[in-house]
C-alpha cells in the first residue's frame, strides 16, 4: 500500500477561490489511497498489530437511506456490497468482541447501525453481497469461508480472546466446531435479530427464546413487496406482447384497433393479478385461508377479479369476463406462491409439494383464458 | 411466529435419540422451536414448524439429526428444474434474487 502523502499546506486561500460558482471541494482525505475508493462511512484507521483497520460510523445518513431504498426496490442489489475483511466501530481494544457479518450492504450497515455505543470488531465474510440467511442456505456464508477470514485477516493478533459472534441464521451455513478446530475461535450463536445484538452481550453472550426465533410482522413482509415487483418489466412486457396478438384475432384475420383495446384490457387482469399476488397476499399472508401460498393467492386473485369485472361490466362479453377471471387467478397464485422465497418459515419439501400441485392448475387457467379470450374474439 | 404455519408431514427432519448426547445445539440454532432439551436429550416438539433449514444437523456433533436442506423458494426450484430438464439451460440468467 502507498504511504499517505504529506497534507496540503496553505489551505485558506484555496478554499477561498471561487471555482464555476462555488468553493472547491476539500482536500483529499489522508486515508485515501491510489486506486482504492474511501467508503463514506469509515472516519479513521485504528492501527492494531494485524495493520489498519478501518472504524466505521454507527449512524445512518443520506447514504445509508438511500442505498437501503435503492437496495430494497431491486436497484444495484448485486453492486451493493464492501470489501470482506476487518472493520471496527468505536474504540475496540484486545477484549472487544468480534461480529461476523455478510458483506452485503444491508447487513452491515443494519449491524453497525445496532450497536452504536459498542466498542466492536466486524468481521466481514465474502458472502458474493447476499445477505446472511440466503447465503447460508447456498454456503456462501459459509464454514469454509469464516476460517478463511479469521486467518487472513490475523484476527489471533487483534484480540487476546478467542471468541466470535456470528448471526443465528448463519448457523444454516456453519459447523461451529469445525471453526474451532481449524482456528481455535469458539462460534457463539448471537441473537437472530441485529438489534437485540447490544443486549445478548450485555447478558454475557445469553439468548432468551425470543431473541433466537424469526419473526415475520406486517411490516416486515410489506418491505419486500417492491422487490417482488422489481422482477416483473420483462414478464410483463412479453405477456403485453402476447395478449396484443391474441386480443387482435378476429373474423377479419387480424384487427389492430380491437388488438389494442382489448389488450388493455386484459392487461388490467394482469396487473390485477399482479397487485392481488405479489402485494395484496404478502401483506395479508396470515389472514388469507389455506396453508399453501397458491391457495392464498387464489382468493386474493378472486377479489381483484370482483373489483375488474365491476369496471369492466358494460363493456365485455361473458366469455371475456370469465377468461379475465382466469388470467387474474392465475397470475394472482402464481406470485402468492413465489412469495414463499421471502418467507422465513416454508420448507422446501413443502414448497415443492405445493408447486407440483399448483402450476398445473396455474398454467391451465392462463390457457383456458387464452383460449376463451380469442374465441370471443372471433364471435363477437 | 405461531401464527405462521405451512404444510404439515413435508419435512424430511429426523432425530435420533440413541446417538444424541444432549448438548443443546439443536435447540440453540432452531429459528423456529423445533427442539426442546428434555432428560439430556433432544426432542422434537414441533416437527411441522421446521423449515429444513439445516442449522440442527450441521452443528450436531454426532450426525443425530438428518434433513435435506434447501431454499425453500418456488423460483429457485423452478431455476433447479429447468437446469434439469433444459439441456444448456445452466448460464440462463436466474428470476431475480440470487
Amino acid at each position: 500500500m502507498q504511504e499517505m502523502l504529506p497534507m496540503h499546506t496553505d489551505q485558506s486561500t484555496a478554499d477561498d477561490e471561487v471555482c464555476c460558482g462555488s468553493p472547491p471541494a476539500p482536500p483529499s482525505s489522508r486515508n485515501e489511497r491510489p486506486g482504492y475508493v474511501l467508503l463514506p462511512f469509515v472516519t479513521h484507521f485504528a492501527n492494531t498489530a494485524a495493520g489498519p483497520v478501518p472504524i466505521v460510523k454507527t449512524n445512518w445518513g443520506r447514504n445509508e437511506w438511500a442505498d437501503t431504498i435503492k437496495v430494497r426496490t431491486g436497484i444495484g442489489r448485486d453492486e451493493a456490497k464492501i470489501a470482506p475483511g476487518l472493520y471496527g466501530v468505536g474504540k475496540p481494544e484486545a477484549e472487544a468482541p468480534v461480529l461476523v457479518s455478510a458483506n452485503y450492504k444491508l447487513s452491515f450497515d443494519t449491524l453497525r447501525k445496532c450497536i452504536d455505543g459498542l466498542d466492536a470488531w466486524i468481521l466481514v465474510i465474502d458472502t458474493r453481497g447476499i445477505n446472511v440467511w440466503c447465503a447460508a442456505g447456498k454456503q456462501l456464508f459459509g464454514t469454509a469461508e469464516v476460517i478463511r477470514l479469521v486467518k487472513a485477516t490475523r484476527l489471533d493478533k487483534v484480540v487476546a480472546h478467542r471468541r466470535l459472534i456470528l448471526p443465528q441464521f448463519g448457523a444454516t451455513g456453519v459447523a461451529a466446531r469445525t471453526v474451532k478446530k481449524e482456528t481455535g475461535f469458539e462460534v457463539i450463536w448471537g441473537p437472530v435479530r441485529a438489534d437485540d445484538i447490544k443486549m445478548f452481550i450485555e447478558n454475557k453472550f445469553h439468548a432468551d427464546n425470543d431473541m433466537r426465533r424469526v419473526t415475520f410482522s406486517t411490516l416486515e413482509r410489506i418491505v419486500l413487496i417492491p422487490v417482488e415487483l422489481s422482477f416483473l418489466p420483462k414478464p410483463t412486457l412479453w405477456f403485453f406482447i402476447a395478449a396484443f396478438l391474441l386480443s387482435g384475432i378476429s373474423t377479419e384475420i387480424f384487427s389492430f384497433g380491437t388488438a389494442w383495446a382489448r389488450s388493455l384490457m386484459v392487461m388490467s387482469a394482469y396487473f390485477g393479478g399482479v397487485f392481488a399476488g405479489a402485494a395484496l397476499s404478502p401483506t395479508f399472508l396470515p389472514l388469507l385461508p389455506g396453508r399453501a401460498f397458491s391457495i392464498k393467492g387464489i382468493f386474493t386473485g378472486i377479489a381483484a377479479t370482483a373489483l375488474l369485472l365491476f369496471l369492466f361490466d358494460g363493456t365485455t362479453l361473458f366469455l371475456e369476463k370469465i377468461a379475465l377471471g382466469a388470467v387474474t387467478v392465475a397470475i394472482s397464485s402464481y406470485l402468492a406462491m413465489n412469495f414463499t422465497g421471502s418467507t422465513p418459515f416454508t420448507s422446501p419439501s413443502g414448497v415443492e409439494k405445493e408447486m407440483r400441485l399448483a402450476m398445473p392448475f396455474q398454467a391451465g387457467g392462463l390457457l383456458a383464458g387464452a383460449v376463451l379470450w380469442v374465441w370471443a374474439g372471433i364471435v363477437s | 411466529m405461531k401464527q405462521f404455519r405451512y404444510l404439515k408431514n413435508v419435512t424430511t427432519l429426523k432425530l435420533n435419540p440413541e446417538v444424541c448426547i444432549g448438548c443443546g445445539m439443536c435447540t440453540n440454532v432452531c429459528p423456529h422451536g423445533v427442539f426442546i432439551q428434555n432428560s439430556r436429550k433432544a426432542k422434537i416438539v414441533d416437527l411441522n414448524g421446521c423449515m429444513e433449514c439445516g442449522a440442527c444437523a450441521l452443528n450436531c456433533p454426532t450426525a443425530a439429526i438428518s434433513v435435506t436442506p434447501g431454499v425453500g423458494c418456488a423460483s429457485y426450484i423452478i431455476q433447479t428444474w429447468v437446469k434439469a430438464y433444459v439441456p444448456g439451460a445452466n448460464n440462463s440468467k436466474s428470476g431475480g434474487c440470487c
